[in-house]
């Protein structure tokens, strides 16, 4: 079978003080190829702790993954992820950084300068492509970075809040970047947000998690990432279900932010 | 304290010459635009003139005490007195008039020794004396000695000039000053002026010659070079030594439980130990000689270099390792593609605290021990009083360690431009 499945995964984290986190509870979840998972929730949801489980990074204290049939136990080239900022490296150049993967596989020059280059074309970095990494805004940045990690042609990718340190409007350009990519590339993605907007313009499926432990809150299903592909994502958002949807989630998560709030408050 | 507000001064009256009356209608960049400037750093620019300025005055200071030939005689500050003065002095017998006789007194350069002048004796029982005395240095008369009635006889000095003095007392006189001894001989001191001896600070032109002959002719059997590139080649070897140990050993605490469980003790405890305090076991087990300072300046290397390895690894973010993992890299090139150049601008800091603490220590070395170097070059000179020698050492000590300072600096942003920007 195709696709990435998550079956009944727990995670708990033992303190120090001898108490204990559970930081996810019986998170089970079949994602086909090629579909684009947002995931939603307040702070200490354990979005995050789920994508480093999936990406390899964390061993669940249960349940097991599968991605296209065998078992997901570290961190592997077929899961590219691209975090919030601060992950290219500095010290090599934009072509370097987006070459990374291929130069790790060993692949010959000249197949790598043609994917470098083709991938520097669809981020519209062709110009920079000997500047280093520290001499590019942002957005540039994160731009190397999806391209850095499409440049390994993975089966899945996760995006770690990418777009969170962006202002506005860079913002709202590189979203539509990952909608063209999405389509164009035909990936998996699952793309942690913390932004109720992004979640609904981008995921083709939409998870609200619930704290406390950590669990699948709600699941979407959405039109807005298909109509997104090849339109404005200014006019998708004067779609008729937009603005209800996203005040039904904004307050799901206002509710369990105020209920932490009152948790917190009943402890001390 | 006339050096100190002469300096003030200087720093004063340049200040306001440059900055009110020179640089009034200065540059119009963004920084001299801002009208808030106290409290913002970055507003504060080192003022070359006052650099320049700053340099001129101490060579300008430096020659007006100790009466450079590079000034015009009229900035000298007064010197020694040198040439013939007299006082007199009055003596008295008990049952006698008392009686005035004069004292000449030569006070000659230094370096050429001069007879005392010839004197007419004079009458009374009194007579008047001569005395040459070296420049810088104070003369016991005992005029009483060509005295027709002396000591013995009950004579005692009662004035100099005139004016009473009795044991103890000073009295001040054209040239200088009498202090009558306690047990009742003058003693005169001619004026000393505000100039340095050059015992205590040669002048720069002194010095610059000395540079020039140590530089021609060597010194202890060893040219200024050899001395020189002694000392240097002893803080290289050292350095690469300790360098070419720390930093791997730093890597391995940075990733192995065991190697930071074993090893921090030592690198901690060893860190806060001053080499310095390392040179006499140093020189018990090794000697005097080259293996002995090698090893010490390893050791003054070894922990610097091996700590700036460790917080080097420690310090790469976590998220540069999993993107380099989930790229397909394997441990080996996740250690060469991420930690190590991740970790190169801590080294380059590490090299640099390192160099600069080797140069100083093997200085040091050579001060308590050494055939040749620099440190030896100036303790064997201060042995002999040569202080313009001790003096050439420590500019040339100052110039190479500045010089080092500045190669690991331009190295550093030649090899790692990346530093301060992940």
């Amino acid at each position: 079978m195709t696709g990435l499945s998550i079956d009944k995964l727990s995670m708990r984290f033992d303190l120090p003080d001898g108490g204990h986190v559970q930081a996810l509870q019986d998170v089970s979840l079949d994602l086909k190829a090629g579909e684009l998972l947002s995931v939603l929730g307040p702070s200490g949801c354990g979005k995050t702790t789920l994508l480093n489980i999936v990406a390899g990074f964390l061993a669940p204290t249960s349940g097991v993954m599968t991605l296209n049939g065998h078992q997901i136990t570290g961190p592997d080239a077929e899961r590219g992820m691209v975090f919030q900022q601060g992950a290219l490296f500095e010290w090599m150049s934009v072509r370097e950084n987006v070459g990374f993967g291929p130069s790790m596989k060993g692949m010959p020059k000249n197949n790598k300068k043609e994917i470098v280059d083709h991938l520097l074309d669809v981020v519209g970095l062709q110009d920079f492509k000997e500047k280093a990494v520290y001499e590019l805004s942002g957005g540039m940045q994160q731009r190397v970075a999806l391209a850095r990690c499409l440049a390994n042609d993975p089966d899945v990718i996760l995006m770690d809040e990418p777009l969170g340190a962006l202002d506005a409007l860079t913002r709202e350009k590189m979203q539509s970047l990952v909608l063209k990519l999405w389509k164009e590339t035909g990936k998996t993605i699952i793309l942690i947000t913390h932004s109720v907007e992004e979640a609904l313009l981008l995921g083709e499926r939409l998870i609200v998690m619930a704290p406390r432990p950590g669990r699948i809150h709600k699941e979407y299903r959405l039109p807005f990432a298909e109509a997104g592909v090849n339109a404005d994502l200014r006019e998708v958002k004067k779609h008729p279900e937009f603005g209800p949807r996203r005040e039904e989630i904004l307050n799901m998560i206002w509710d369990m932010e105020e209920e932490i709030m009152g948790t917190k408050e009943d402890a001390a | 304290m006339i050096p100190l507000l002469m300096y003030i001064a200087i720093f004063v009256v340049a200040f306001f010459l440059v900055t009110k009356v020179v640089q009034g209608a200065g540059v119009r960049d963004y920084t001299s635009l801002k009208t808030v400037t106290f409290g913002d750093e970055s507003a504060v620019r080192p003022n070359r003139a006052a650099g320049i300025i700053s340099i001129l005055t101490i060579f300008l200071m430096w020659g007006v005490f100790t009466g450079s030939s590079l000034l015009p005689k009229f900035l000298h500050a007064p010197g020694p007195f040198v040439g013939d003065t007299t006082f007199t002095y009055t003596a008295q017998v008990e049952g006698q008039a008392p009686d005035d006789a004069t004292v000449t007194v030569r006070v000659f350069p230094r370096e050429t020794p001069e007879d005392a002048p010839e004197v007419d004796p004079g009458d009374g029982f009194a007579k008047n004396d001569a005395v040459a005395i070296a420049q810088w240095r104070t003369g016991l008369i005992r005029v009483d000695a060509n005295d027709d009635l002396k000591k013995a006889d009950g004579a005692r000095v009662i004035a100099i000039n005139g004016q009473k003095i009795a044991p103890g007392e000073t009295v001040q006189t054209e040239n200088g000053s009498v202090t009558l001894s306690d047990k009742g001989t003058p003693n005169f001191e001619p004026t000393k002026g505000w100039q340095m001896e050059p015992l205590y600070l040669p002048a720069p032109e002194e010095v610059w010659t000395r540079t020039l002959q140590i530089a021609s002719e060597g010194f202890r059997n060893f040219t200024l070079l050899e001395h020189l590139g002694y000392s240097l080649f002893r803080v290289v070897l050292g350095f690469l030594l300790g360098a070419v140990v720390g930093i791997p050993l730093g890597y391995a605490m940075g990733l192995s439980n065991w190697f930071r469980g074993w090893f921090d003790p030592i690198v901690e405890f060893m860190r806060p130990v001053p080499p310095l305090a390392l040179i006499p076991l140093v020189i018990i087990w090794a000697g005097i000689g080259e293996a002995g300072k090698i090893i010490l300046l390893f050791l003054a290397a070894l922990w610097i270099m091996a700590i700036a390895a460790r917080s080097g690894v420690s310090g790469v973010k976590i998220s540069k390792v999993h993107a380099a993992y989930s790229l397909g890299a394997s441990k080996w090139q996740i250690m060469r593609y991420v930690i190590i150049p991740n970790s190169l601008p801590e080294i380059f800091t590490g090299a640099r605290v390192a160099m600069g603490v080797c140069w100083g220590t093997v200085v040091a070395a050579e001060l308590v021990a050494a055939e040749q170097g620099a440190g030896m070059m100036i303790m064997t000179a201060s042995k002999f009083q040569n202080t313009d020698i001790v003096i050439m050492g420590i500019i040339l000590i100052g110039v190479i360690g500045f010089g080092i300072d500045m190669l690991m600096r331009a190295a550093e942003r030649f090899l790692v431009p990346w530093k301060g920007k992940g």
